[in-house]
């Protein structure tokens, strides 16, 4: 049985599933990130995995990208959860339904 | 050349615009004075190029701007001077003219009086459009903006109130206006019609492309055509069954009526047939059908003008049978006569109505002619206008009304239509009487007005000079037969009478003038001496059913408006009500309810708008992947 | 061999990351994220993506994972957020179909057949001497842009981070809170 693209790309589908479920539902801003780092990463398996069956480097390259946005992401977006902390002493989802409608 | 053209078509735009700057403020002499010597400008040049294309019978042609370019739709705003046009300038600005210096004196009190010279530009301008404009399309532009300014005009006093048909036969002014406006806007889609068929059939609508390409028509396309066309001619022109708006019209100010409403406007009709000669000429059972309704109008508003006791009424009674004059004779295919007519008519008319205001001014607005008499005394000079006027009128030698309507008889004989000749020699026999009928019951008799407290005065002598031109031409335009005869059919068909007319033609004019003179003697013997009334003859029935308009007003207020009105009043509460409005109304209580119940979804929690998105995400995955499935 | 360990990987961070979605304890849930990364790298280097595998392991699995380390220590870690799960049943299903659509679609056969390299590189280079060759020439610009990018994160990090740098994170807490709270807790 040997290895094919397909099995690459099923299990970046399986480790974005994770990563949605983790998003719908988890509660904590906190853990809201850490999914969005899983889903990041399952892309990220997709286009190495693609780059190297299809022999084109930018796949490669893009996941590099992804990479250097989700470090910048981490980055802000971990000092808005700061703020955030600060403001309301909680990262809990529920506490803030400011926007209700 | 153009620019001439160009002075006489802006001229009273002009002015228009000029006096509309003071609408708004107190009487300004200078408004009055700057739109009539720019009106006057309008005349001179017209008056130019008449005479320039009398020497050089070539047509001037001038292309202001394209207008509407659309695939294969190229109108422009194109004029031109041909002789007919000429002919129609000169008689619009000359009357124009004389009406504008008058109405200084006419609406010297009135408190709107710079809105008036704005409104009276205003129509002459659209008249130029009408009557300049080289194609269908910018003469409907004109026909509409003369409608828009009769009505602003017949409207002008619209602060009077309504009354009942018994106290005012118009009711109002502004009611008058309305249904002038309304009437027009009826037969306008006729004309539109018309319009839209020769755009359909010929591509153009250019007078010279259309009337050059008419054998590409079918028979029964170019009826319908001419048909429809006629339909607009007669709104205009206040042809049965849309007559009722012009004798309603007469609430406007005296001036109007004088412009508007007998010299100038009420003929666009006519002119539009003299215009559409080449296609009426091609179809002579439509221009038959023409010339019978026009022997009809001729007589059947003349027979409403022998009791009428309203002064303007009468004339304007008057003006719609010679309307019907003019349509018998293009009717019947003698367009340059009826274009003669509709000159000499013009002026003495104008004349007519203009005397008329005098004596409205003297009389203080009271039109009751039984309330009047014996205004002579005071009133010599518009005596002597109004009497040339009215014997111009009655066609007597040698003056305008003598010569046009004579032509127009001898037409009529000469196609051997003897039933139209013999209505129309029987209508100028009736024209003499209420022509004569009126001045008498206005100049002669008893002074019945004394009783009422009227001092009547005489108007300044600077109007009788103003009104001098169309007097004097009143008297001699009919000389001038011959030459204009000439000069229009360079243009327009020429008509060639018989031999056997020739024969007869002293016999004609005998006969005419016969049953004109007695016409007038008979007026003269019954009223001149002071007005007797008799009471039989006023309660007979033939007397009511003519001064109740053969009760035309009250069938189309019970046949049409009334009706119109419960349809209007079902289709508000039934169908606008009930379900136009109530579909908006559930359309709208659907999508607050909607909100409302959606607006939950609005939770402000992030975690369940994630959980909004996924589902999204998923759905659209979802088409996306059943979209390549069935491909 | 290769397959062995696709397999190995594929289970270990399969399982690494539920629990980093299942867990209660927020550490738990970072130290297997941070072990998911790091086997990530593994899958990367079985690919013959060194460089990338490289980057994963210093970035992802050092950087990032050390920012939320560092970041963790202003929140109360010990304060656990107590999270109501509304409907097991929803998140259940909309994840589940998440995963059976994207499965789906990504073991349909018709993926990739007919798609063709562009960026295929100098032959005969081991992969970071690619990369590089690539990433200075056609992605020149994107590199250029990312790196700016990541600049301006991280001085927006360093603001949004440092304000209110002087007073410790309960005391500002504190100051806001409203007075029976306030009472409560002491």
């Amino acid at each position: 049985m040997t290895l094919t693209l397909t099995h690459y790309l099923v299990l970046s589908a399986i480790l974005f599933a994770i990563g949605i479920a983790g998003v719908v539902r988890r509660k904590n801003l906190l853990m809201l990130f850490f999914a969005t780092e899983i889903m990041l990463n399952a892309a990220n398996i997709a286009f190495a995995a693609i780059s190297a069956y299809i022999g084109d480097l930018s796949g490669q390259l893009f996941a590099l990208f992804i990479i250097a946005i989700a470090a910048s992401e981490v980055a802000v977006g971990l000092g808005l959860l700061i703020l955030i902390y600060k403001k309301y002493g909680t990262l809990d989802l529920d506490k803030f339904t400011v926007m209700k409608g | 050349m153009e620019n001439l053209l160009y002075i006489a078509l802006f001229a009273p735009l002009v002015s228009s615009l000029f006096a509309a700057l003071f609408a708004q403020s107190q009487k300004n002499l200078l408004v009055g004075i700057v739109a009539s010597l720019l009106i006057g400008v309008s005349f001179v040049a017209s008056a130019t190029l008449l005479l320039e294309l009398a020497q050089n019978p070539k047509a001037i042609h001038a292309n202001l701007m394209d207008w509407i370019v659309v695939g294969d739709m190229d109108v422009r705003f194109g004029f031109t001077v041909d002789q007919v046009t000429a002919v129609m300038m000169t008689v619009v600005t000359l009357v124009s003219t004389v009406v504008h210096i008058y109405s200084n004196y006419y609406m010297e009190h009135d408190r709107s009086y710079n809105r008036f010279f704005s409104y009276l530009s205003a129509f002459v301008f659209s008249m130029m459009v009408l009557v300049m404009s080289d194609n269908f399309l910018g003469l409907f532009i004109g026909w509409e903006g003369v409608g828009v300014c009769s009505w602003l005009l017949v409207g002008f006093w619209y602060h009077k109130k309504d009354e009942t048909r018994d106290v005012n036969p118009s009711i109002s002014p502004s009611w008058a206006a309305n249904e002038a406006f309304i009437m027009n806007r009826i037969a306008d889609l006729g004309l539109l019609v018309g319009i839209f068929m020769i755009y359909w059939n010929l591509g153009t609508l250019r007078y010279e492309e259309v009337f050059a390409h008419l054998d590409q028509l079918s028979h029964g396309l170019m009826v319908a055509i001419g048909i429809a066309l006629f339909i607009g001619a007669m709104g205009k022109s206040a042809q049965f069954p849309l007559h009722t708006w012009l004798a309603d019209a007469m609430e406007g100010p005296t001036p109007v009526s004088a412009l508007i409403h007998a010299a100038t406007m009420v003929t666009a009709g006519v002119y539009l047939v003299i215009r559409a000669n080449p296609l009426y000429s091609t179809i002579p059972e439509v221009g038959y059908g023409i010339a019978v309704l026009g022997t009809f109008v001729a007589i059947f508003a003349a027979s409403m003008a022998l009791v009428n006791r309203d002064l303007k009424r009468v004339i304007a009674y008057s003006t719609l049978s010679q309307l019907g004059y003019m349509f018998a004779a293009a009717g019947l295919g003698a367009y340059w006569v009826a274009l003669f007519h509709l000159a000499a008519h013009a002026f003495f008319k104008a004349l007519l109505f203009l005397g008329a205001g005098n004596v409205m001014h003297a009389m203080h607005d009271e039109l009751d002619m039984f309330k009047m008499g014996g205004l002579k005394k005071e009133m010599g000079k518009t005596f002597l206008y109004m009497g040339l006027a009215s014997l111009a009128l009655s066609g007597i030698y040698p003056l305008a009304g003598f010569f046009s309507k004579d032509t127009i008889l001898e037409v009529a004989f000469n196609e051997h239509t003897y039933g139209i000749w013999f209505v129309l020699w029987l209508t100028a026999g009736m024209t003499a009487f209420y022509s004569f009928r009126q001045v008498f019951l206005v100049f002669l008799g008893d002074e019945r007005y004394k009783k009422y407290g009227i001092h009547p005065h005489e108007a300044y002598n600077w109007v009788f000079i103003a009104l001098a031109p169309l007097a004097i031409l009143a008297v001699i335009f009919g000389f001038w037969k011959e030459e204009f005869m000439h000069f229009a059919t360079q243009m327009l068909p020429v008509y060639e009478m018989s031999e056997h007319t020739h024969h007869m033609v002293w016999i004609l004019i005998i006969v005419t003038t016969a049953i004109a003179v007695s016409g007038i003697l008979l007026a003269y013997f019954k009223y001149a001496k002071g007005l007797k009334r008799d009471p039989k003859v006023e309660n007979s029935f033939a007397y009511r059913l003519l001064s109740n308009q053969y009760y035309i007003p009250i069938l189309y207020e019970n046949a049409v408006s009334k009706p119109y009105a419960d349809l209007s009043n079902i289709a508000w509460q039934a169908i606008d009500m009930k379900v136009v409005d109530a579909t908006v109304d559930g359309i709208a209580k659907t999508i607050e309810k909607g909100g409302d119940v959606s607006r939950q979804a609005q939770d402000g929690n992030l975690s369940s708008y994630l959980k909004w998105l996924t589902a999204g995400l998923i759905l659209v995955t979802l088409i996306a992947v059943a979209s390549v499935a069935i491909k | 061999m290769e397959t062995i360990a696709f397999y190995i990987f594929a289970i270990l961070i399969t399982g690494l990351f539920l629990v980093t979605v299942m867990s209660k304890n927020i550490l738990y849930s970072m130290s297997a994220l941070a072990a998911g990364m790091v086997l990530i790298s593994g899958l990367f280097f079985i690919l013959g993506a060194d460089f990338l595998g490289a980057v994963q392991l210093v970035v992802y699995s050092g950087a990032v994972m050390a920012l939320y380390a560092f970041g963790m220590m202003f929140f109360d870690a010990t304060r656990n957020v107590k999270e109501k799960n509304s409907s097991g049943t929803l998140v259940f299903l909309l994840s589940g179909l998440s995963a059976v659509v994207l499965v789906a679609i990504f073991a349909a056969p018709s993926i990739g057949a007919n798609i063709k390299p562009l960026v295929t590189g100098a032959k005969g280079l081991d992969n970071p001497h690619v990369i590089g060759e690539v990433l200075f020439t056609k992605y020149l610009i994107p590199f250029e842009v990312a790196a700016v990018m990541l600049l301006v994160a991280m001085i927006a990090g360093i603001i949004l981070a440092s304000k209110k740098m002087d007073k410790s994170l309960s005391e500002v807490y504190i100051d806001t809170l409203p007075e029976e709270e306030l009472k409560e807790q002491k």
